[in-house]
């Protein structure tokens, strides 16, 4: 809660001895939908590996609220590209994209889903931003499963700090 | 080095089909013609047990002439023999017959060198592309095809 | 009672229907995105009911030029591409890429170099199968034991990572020897790893062999009989799950592998339960296998002599010319590693079976001597690419449920296959 109680408004909560917070609304509807992400792991290629490994007991991505995966992109909020998006699987991350209910974001993992990787050929899509818009990019080839719970932080940063529709 | 026991075989059967052979690197290799290939696969396959097609492949060495080989690795899985077997194709119009009908795994490596080299399988009846989509022009492990020519289905030209 | 006959039955009021049940053959799409497929396949079935009648598989989704960026990059910088083949064990693809390499210069590792590369791959093979079972496992619902196997992958992993810096895309060797010599500690750590292995098979053995439900899936599902699995060129756990003893460990032998003791298991039914034993026999084997290698690895150098083709020391390299003159000769565009024109095939046991590499070295117009500073054509033999193109035969006539054990049985690894 301490993202809430930070909020400039907090004065006012003192006069009524803490019982009260009071807040913007943008910002409690962003903590509550940062915590309870529901992910669509669009799973390709080697970086699946390493998405596999955060996801497990050891480094246990259920810590920061994100251990949810749907197989189904209408049941998700985040779709985690993790891997590489050939031309010929493109049009189906384009469609996977198009079905997921908004709000959704979009985290790019590794360095094959951001801009192509060690594969500059034919057959890749040099970054999946040019199919999809992104919101967090993951370096690495592949990331480690450190690197992938900043990612996470990223985005639940960036989550609390947007505007939301309601 | 002299002949071995299948060079030998086949010359027998069929006297013009080996135009070559070698084993450097230990690895016995055969050169045969590409007319009579169904025949020396079956007899190599019937006398000598090879029943295992390892691997179906092509290489390309533009610009020599013939253009194109291709390149069947047989393996015997009960006395461990191997042997290569290679054709040489000519650039125009690259074709050679199916071995479809001994090697049912042919089925996809044939799909596969055609995607990639453009190297027609007579009497295979499904010759579609394996790895790349049909929209897909051209056959990219030619080497005249350049390594970053991209064809994407959606999203920007290159 | 009432007499009724006089008032209308409902008979009459509604017309008889017969309902007309749907006899029709279905069209199901499975794939390319599914949770069951591991990787992105497409398999389309006819279904009758629940019974698959025909299917046909498409593949391809991850094709990403593998043999053509080999052709564009030197004979080391091809190493790279080599991990992401079967990138769950990628040291045994970096070995058999090298190996191949090698035998084409002609050149032998001293007997430290392959032990150690002995030990890189024996460890990398445990951390795959233990992905396959794991992930086949959780897939029939014990997702307790993929988390436990995951958990032993993981430090198969951190030994991997504490010898070559990276986890998955390990780069472990080079055409000529490793990089570098074992860590101190990392054999004791190894024997640490393998205990704590065989205390998790030693647990999921528990919870899988002998458990009803996993069972009853597993057996008779997605058979194969031996002289078929052959024809359509089966290597690996799942021909030996079929009775046919042919690893490539023991009857090509490479590496040290002839010099130390271990046993090939074989099933007899060809099922998917005949295929996770086998692996399971094999990840016991393979920890055999770790043990003698800790206990007999010798001394000595790690890399052949020969300074055409291997990096000379870092202190050479920033501390005499000769060295500096050497490394620059290696690394520089247009020299590098010259191999001389010839083509040669070199198998070795993949995790999935016999992973072959077919390299062609042959001077293109540039060169001056007959040689080339990178591979005219790089041929990876993918050992999964038989078995998902037999897929069809193993799922037909089966209920749509068992696609998913079949499949996991297979151990498709999206990398390897579509290259
Ligand atoms: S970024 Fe590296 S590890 Fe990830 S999919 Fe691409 S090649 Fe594989």
């Amino acid at each position: 809660m301490s993202e809430l109680i930070q909020s400039p408004m907090m004065d006012m909560s003192r006069s009524l001895s803490g019982q009260v917070v009071t807040t913007k609304f943008d910002k409690i509807l962003g903590w509550a939908r940062k915590y309870s992400l529901f992910q669509y792991p669009f799973v390709t290629a080697c970086c699946g590996m390493e998405y596999m490994a955060t996801a497990c007991s050891h480094y246990d991505i259920d810590r920061f609220g994100a251990a949810f995966a749907r197989f189904s992109p209408r049941q998700a909020d985040v779709i985690w590209v993790v891997g590489t998006i050939s031309h010929k699987i493109a049009p189906v991350l384009k469609t996977i994209y198009d079905q997921t209910a908004d709000p959704k974001w979009v985290v790019s993992f590794g360095a094959c889903a951001s801009c192509g990787g060690p594969y500059d050929n034919y057959a890749t899509v040099q970054g999946i931003d040019t199919i999809i818009p992104v919101d967090v990019y993951i370096a690495g080839c592949p990331p480690r499963p450190e690197a992938v719970l900043d990612g996470l932080l990223k985005l639940q940063d960036l989550i609390q700090n947007q505007k939301h529709d309601w | 080095m002299s002949k071995f026991p299948e060079h030998i075989a086949i010359e027998k059967s069929h006297p013009t089909a080996v135009l070559d052979w070698h084993d450097r690197f230990g690895d016995r290799t055969l050169i045969v013609d590409g007319k009579q290939i169904v025949d020396v696969i079956t007899l190599l396959r019937d006398s000598f047990g090879y029943n295992m097609l390892v691997d179906l492949t092509a290489v390309d060495y533009f610009p020599r002439r013939p253009r194109f080989e291709v390149v069947y690795h047989f393996l015997n899985v009960d006395s461990h023999a191997r042997l290569r077997v290679k054709v040489q194709l000519e650039e125009s119009h690259p074709h050679i017959a199916s071995i479809i009908s001994l090697y049912p795994i042919a089925d996809w490596l044939e799909r596969e060198a055609w995607d990639m080299f453009g190297i027609k399988f007579d009497g295979h009846t499904n010759m579609k592309r394996l790895l790349l989509y049909e929209s897909f022009e051209g056959h990219p492990l030619r080497k005249d095809y350049p390594k970053t020519k991209r064809q994407p289905l959606i999203g920007p030209q290159n | 009672m009432s007499n009724t006959d006089h008032l209308p039955t409902l008979d009459a009021a509604v017309p008889t229907y017969e309902p007309e049940f749907q006899q029709k053959e279905m069209l199901l799409n499975i794939g390319p995105a599914h949770p069951a497929m591991h990787g992105i396949i497409r398999i389309q079935t006819k279904l009758e009911g629940e019974l698959i009648v025909e299917s046909d598989v498409e593949i391809g989704y991850l094709h990403r030029a593998f043999e053509k960026s080999c052709e564009e990059s030197t004979w080391n910088q091809a190493i790279i591409y080599t991990d992401r083949l079967n990138y769950v064990s990628a040291a045994i693809n970096n070995v058999g890429y090298c190996m191949a390499v090698e035998k084409l210069l002609g050149i032998e590792l001293p007997p430290r170099g392959q032990y150690i590369r002995t030990l890189l791959c024996e460890i990398s093979r445990i951390g795959d199968h233990l992905t396959c079972v794991g992930a086949s496992a959780m897939e029939l619902g014990g997702f307790t034991v993929f988390l436990y196997m995951i958990k032993g992958r993981e430090y198969c992993w951190e030994l991997i990572e504490e010898y070559c810096g990276a986890r998955v895309t390990t780069m472990a060797t080079r055409v000529g020897g490793v990089p570098h010599d074992l860590p101190e500690g990392w054999l004791d750590k190894c024997l640490w790893v393998i205990k704590e292995v065989r205390e998790i098979l030693a647990e999921c053995d528990i919870l899988l062999t002998n458990n009803r439900i996993f069972v009853e899936r597993m057996e008779n599902v997605g058979l194969m009989p031996a002289e078929k699995a052959i024809a359509w060129g089966w290597t690996g756990p799942c021909l030996r799950g079929s009775g046919v003893a042919y690893d490539v460990r023991k009857d090509f032998p490479y590496l040290v592998y002839d010099q130390l003791d271990w046993e090939v298991p074989v099933g007899r039914r060809g099922d998917n339960l005949d295929r996770y034993l086998v692996r399971m026999e094999e990840m016991e084997q393979s920890c055999r296998i770790i043990e003698q290698c800790v206990a007999k690895i010798p001394g000595g150098p790690i890399n052949c002599d020969n300074k055409r083709v291997t990096l000379p020391d870092k202190k050479d390299t920033y501390g005499n010319i000769e060295g500096l003159m050497n490394h620059f000769k290696l690394i520089m565009y247009g020299h590098g590693i010259r191999v001389p024109e010839g083509e040669v095939y070199f198998p070795v046991e993949g995790g999935n079976g016999e992973l072959g590499f077919y390299i062609v070295s042959h001077p293109d117009e540039h060169s001056k001597d007959g040689c080339n500073d990178r591979a005219w054509r790089v041929r990876c033999r993918p050992p999964c690419l038989p078995m998902v193109a037999c897929l069809p035969e193993i799922i037909n006539d089966y209920m749509i449920a068992d696609i998913v054990p079949t499949f996991g049985s297979v151990n498709m690894i999206g990398g390897e296959l579509d290259r």
